[in-house]
């Protein structure tokens, strides 16, 4: 590598840690500013929602003792300096640390999005291949429906319906809990049957189009078996725009918990989310919205990083302020 | 490399076969599920009535508890489920009769206007950590209280105008007011004002928040609670004091008790009906009828306090006149609720309060459905029929806005029927709907003309929180100098018979001036397995406590 190459390589670093952390400000300023404004009785949220009979002067000292009566921008400004360090304040509803409410509900949604990650990427490219690799036209066709409808299944209904198999009629996975991997089966499915549908649709529609490409030919030309042309030539450029929405795929599972820890009774971020939004448990939502944000700008980060790796020109080419063009690969 | 997603249309017609099978597979998935009910029905025989000693009794609860401190509110109904299994009360109010019977407390005598109230407590009572139960423990729990005001959100409103405790001996104190309340006994049978060690009174309230630090004197103590997921409870051995509404007055039957939290109706129910659990809570209307014909057996209880029902907000628009309020009394058609949104479990309302509130009398006659006189009223009011079938009076349209919440399942079905009984009686309904917190601001801002709702306590002084102009529980002020006087003189006297009298009074006038159209008594529904017994609600139709249950012989 030269020199000039790898100051490219340490700008292009370099630029993309300083999105990063603007896109991580942002994120915290205007979550802040939407929730501090949404309507909403923030002392009945810490007194419990229920229509509680307080004194005035009762309703006051709550307020001070919150920081409710400081004007917003001091607020805010309190709120970003110990958010730096970690600390995102108390609770409204579980009076509890909202840094280790969070921190404590991280670990069971990484196990159920782990291995529906895993699920998502088994199904999703073994659908894509089976799918440009089918002789049939109607098993291709066939297949290639399955993504749409994956999108289409609402994860609530899914997740309903395993738990009426596997749980209640044929008690193979519990209905409920977290208590270890056969806990996760069944949620780390339901959360990888949209995600598996994404993966497989790009997929399939990028195989389709590398084997299409003239390159393609020129490797069968060359004598190449099928497999050999798939996997080796039009699968690499087909994996590519699959990278790109590794974000969204991270993003949906993320999401899916939401839904996928209440259907089947978890703790996790999914679940706290849930309660937080519809309790307004401001600090706690907060907490959730950066926590989302770390996760996002850390996956884009990664695929940033490794795209140099798996294809220098992006660098390169950046740099030189030239049109991206592809050049097919494995000719 | 662009690959434009497909277009709608091509993937509803691509996936509709897939569809079609799922949902089929779906339909033979439950289709199945009866015929493992009745397979499970038939393996439960006769139990034999006699109480077993030992394992462990499964819970599923609706909500996670949030936190274990029974001085703050937690999630409502749930974590006192939970809570009143490791602490105890003063008194306890019988669920049977409505009456404050003795608990840590052996006796009680209170002075004339309800101010100070002298207890003896019982002897040898210890709490699970071996301290002994003491008058200066008492005292010590309710000045953390008032110190704690604005942390103790829960506990302090049960102890308004509170000025100290004084203790005469180990046994004797006295709980002084600053103003009468006689509604002080039914507070003090609540897990709000229940007894603490001293060890958790020392602890700042964020390290009593996860309930491992609290002690109470209770029949099970705390092992351990998972947040969102489960709280597993073990019996105290040596527990002795349960009070006389339970048989078993000494140690739980059970060893531990396993509260599991399932948020989904469906899988609570499915958990119940496969046999996975032996109790669920929150059993949902469309839940009853399977598990009835499941021959699971369901504890029933009305919850006492404020009815649901509508509130009108009269200081401004077409509700501050009294004939458009009562109007709304007979406009509903209660029956019609009943059928089409609940089951005959939940009862009409009868009164402001439900009937097994302490000062309910029954109402029922002019709670009937009438909708000719309700007509009649509007008429006198001078709203005549107009356009699209909405009555009219100087141009303006008689169209109301109703705020409600979903803290309970049916309240869409019910506020939509409501909805269409008004329409026919020619008052237009928009319906409003949030979270607690947004309805609470929508309300403050004057933008709400009726509010559904509730409010539960077994005690007639339920009426003081919801009606009274001194009330800060709700920004919809009646400003009755009348009612008012009624809602201070019920808390004048701790004799409950004077107490009920008003209470009644305070209601008929409520219902006069059309301040509250009741509909229906929100009802809890426990539903268990054929061989578990002994779970009861308490008088406040929350879990009562599980010293009697025990998981028979299948």
């Amino acid at each position: 590598m030269s020199n000039e190459q790898g100051s490219g390589l340490a700008r292009y670093v370099l630029g993309r840690l300083a999105q990063a952390a603007f896109v991580l400000w942002a994120a915290y300023t205007l979550s802040f500013l939407i929730l501090w404004s949404l309507p909403g009785n923030i002392i009945a949220n810490i007194t419990g929602g229920q229509a509680t009979d307080l004194t005035k002067e009762q309703i006051s000292k709550i307020e001070s003792t919150w920081g409710l009566d400081d004007p917003l921008w001091l607020r805010y400004l309190n709120s970003l300096g110990r958010a730096l360090h970690g600390d995102f304040g108390i609770s409204f509803a579980t009076q509890q640390p909202v840094s280790r409410l969070v921190a404590q509900s991280i670990p069971p949604t990484v196990a159920i999005a782990g291995l529906g990650f895993l699920f998502a990427l088994v199904f999703g490219v073994g659908i894509a291949l089976a799918a440009t690799r089918a002789r049939w036209r109607w098993l291709s066709g066939l297949l290639l429906a399955l993504p749409p409808l994956g999108v289409a299944i609402p994860s609530f209904w899914l997740g309903l319906l395993l738990i009426q198999f596997f749980s209640f009629a044929i008690p193979i996975f519990p209905s409920t809990g977290n208590d270890g991997f056969v806990s996760a089966v069944l949620p780390a499915i339901t959360l990888a049957v949209p995600t598996s549908a994404l993966i497989a649709q790009l997929l399939a529609s990028g195989l389709q189009q590398a084997l299409a490409q003239p390159y393609a030919d020129t490797a069968r030309a060359k004598g190449a078996s099928a497999s050999r042309v798939q996997l080796r030539h039009a699968f690499r450029n087909a994996v590519l725009p699959a990278l790109t929405v590794s974000g969204l795929v991270v993003g949906g599972l993320l999401a899916g918990s939401v839904v996928t820890e209440t259907v089947f009774s978890r703790n996790g971020i999914g679940r706290v989310t849930a309660s937080a939004v519809s309790a307004q448990d401001v600090p706690v939502v907060q907490a959730v919205v950066v926590f989302a944000s770390v996760v996002f700008v850390l996956v884009n980060l990664i695929v940033d990083l490794v795209y140099p790796l798996l294809d220098p020109r992006i660098v390169t080419v950046r740099r030189r302020r030239l049109p991206v063009t592809p050049i097919p690969e494995g000719v | 490399m662009k690959t434009p997603p497909p277009p709608a249309r091509r993937i509803i017609r691509r996936a509709a076969p897939l569809i079609a099978v799922g949902i089929a597979v779906a339909l033979a998935v439950t289709g199945c599920s009866p015929s493992a009910k009745s397979g499970s029905a038939a393996s439960a025989t006769a139990d034999s009535s006699k109480p077993v000693s030992g394992g462990t009794l499964t819970f599923s609860l609706d909500n996670d508890p949030i936190n274990l401190n029974p001085r703050i509110p937690g999630s409502g109904n749930d974590t006192l489920y939970v809570e009143r299994q490791l602490v105890d009360s003063l008194v306890e109010q019988d669920p049977a009769t409505g009456k404050i019977i003795p608990w840590l407390a052996e006796s009680w005598t209170v002075n004339a206007d309800a101010t100070a109230y002298t207890f003896t407590l019982r002897k040898g009572v210890t709490f699970s950590d071996g301290t002994p139960l003491t008058a200066a423990v008492v005292k010590q729990n309710f000045d953390d209280i008032a110190q704690n005001a604005t942390q103790a959100t829960n506990a302090i409103t049960q102890l308004a105008g509170y000025t100290g405790t004084s203790v005469k001996d180990d046994q004797t104190f006295t709980v002084s007011f600053s103003k009468p309340d006689g509604a002080f006994l039914n507070a003090a049978s609540s897990v709000a004002l229940g007894i603490l060690a001293p060890s958790t009174l020392a602890l700042p309230y964020p390290q009593r928040a996860d309930g491992s630090k609290v002690v109470g004197s209770g029949p099970f103590v705390l092992e351990r609670y998972t947040p969102n997921t489960s709280v597993v409870l073990k019996r105290r051995s040596g527990y002795a004091w349960a009070p006389k509404d339970y048989g078993n007055r000494a140690a739980a039957y059970v060893d531990k008790v396993q509260f599991t939290i399932v948020p989904e109706a469906g899988v609570r129910t499915g958990s119940l009906t496969s046999g996975q659990v032996d109790v669920i809570g929150g059993v949902l209307p469309q839940d009853i009828q399977s598990l009835k014909s499941a021959k699971l057996p369901l504890v029933i209880r009305s919850n006492p306090g404020i009815t649901f029902g509508l509130t009108p907000f009269i200081g401004s628009g077409p509700l501050a006149d009294q004939d458009v309020r009562r109007a709304l009394l007979t406009a509903v058609d209660r029956k019609q609720i009943q059928r089409s949104a609940l089951t005959p479990e939940f009862k009409v309302a009868t009164n402001v309060l439900a009937a097994n509130t302490p000062g309910w009398a029954d109402q029922g006659k002019q709670l009937g459905y009438d909708p000719a006189a309700s007509k009649k009223l509007l008429d006198k009011a001078g709203w005549k029929v107009g356009a699209g079938g909405i009555r009219e009076k100087d141009g303006q349209k008689l169209q109301l806005t109703l705020g409600w919440i979903s803290n309970f399942n049916p309240n869409q079905s019910i506020v939509q029927i409501i909805q269409q009984e008004l329409k026919a009686v020619g008052v237009g309904v928009t319906l409003w709907s949030g979270t607690v917190p947004q309805l609470l601001a929508q309300e403050a801002s004057g933008k709400l003309d009726l509010l559904y709702g509730n409010l539960s306590r077994a005690d007639g002084d339920v009426l003081r929180t919801q009606f009274s102009s001194a009330t800060t529980a709700t920004t919809n002020k009646f400003d009755d100098a009348e009612l008012d006087q009624l809602l201070t003189a019920q808390l004048g006297t701790a004799d409950q018979s004077k107490r009920n009298k008003i209470a009644q009074q305070a209601q008929e006038r409520i219902l006069q001036l059309g301040y509250d159209v009741p509909i229906v008594e929100l009802t809890t529904v426990l539903g268990t397995q054929r061989n578990v017994h002994g779970v009861v609600l308490g008088a406040d139709s929350r879990l009562g406590l599980l010293v009697d249950a025990y998981v028979g012989k299948k």
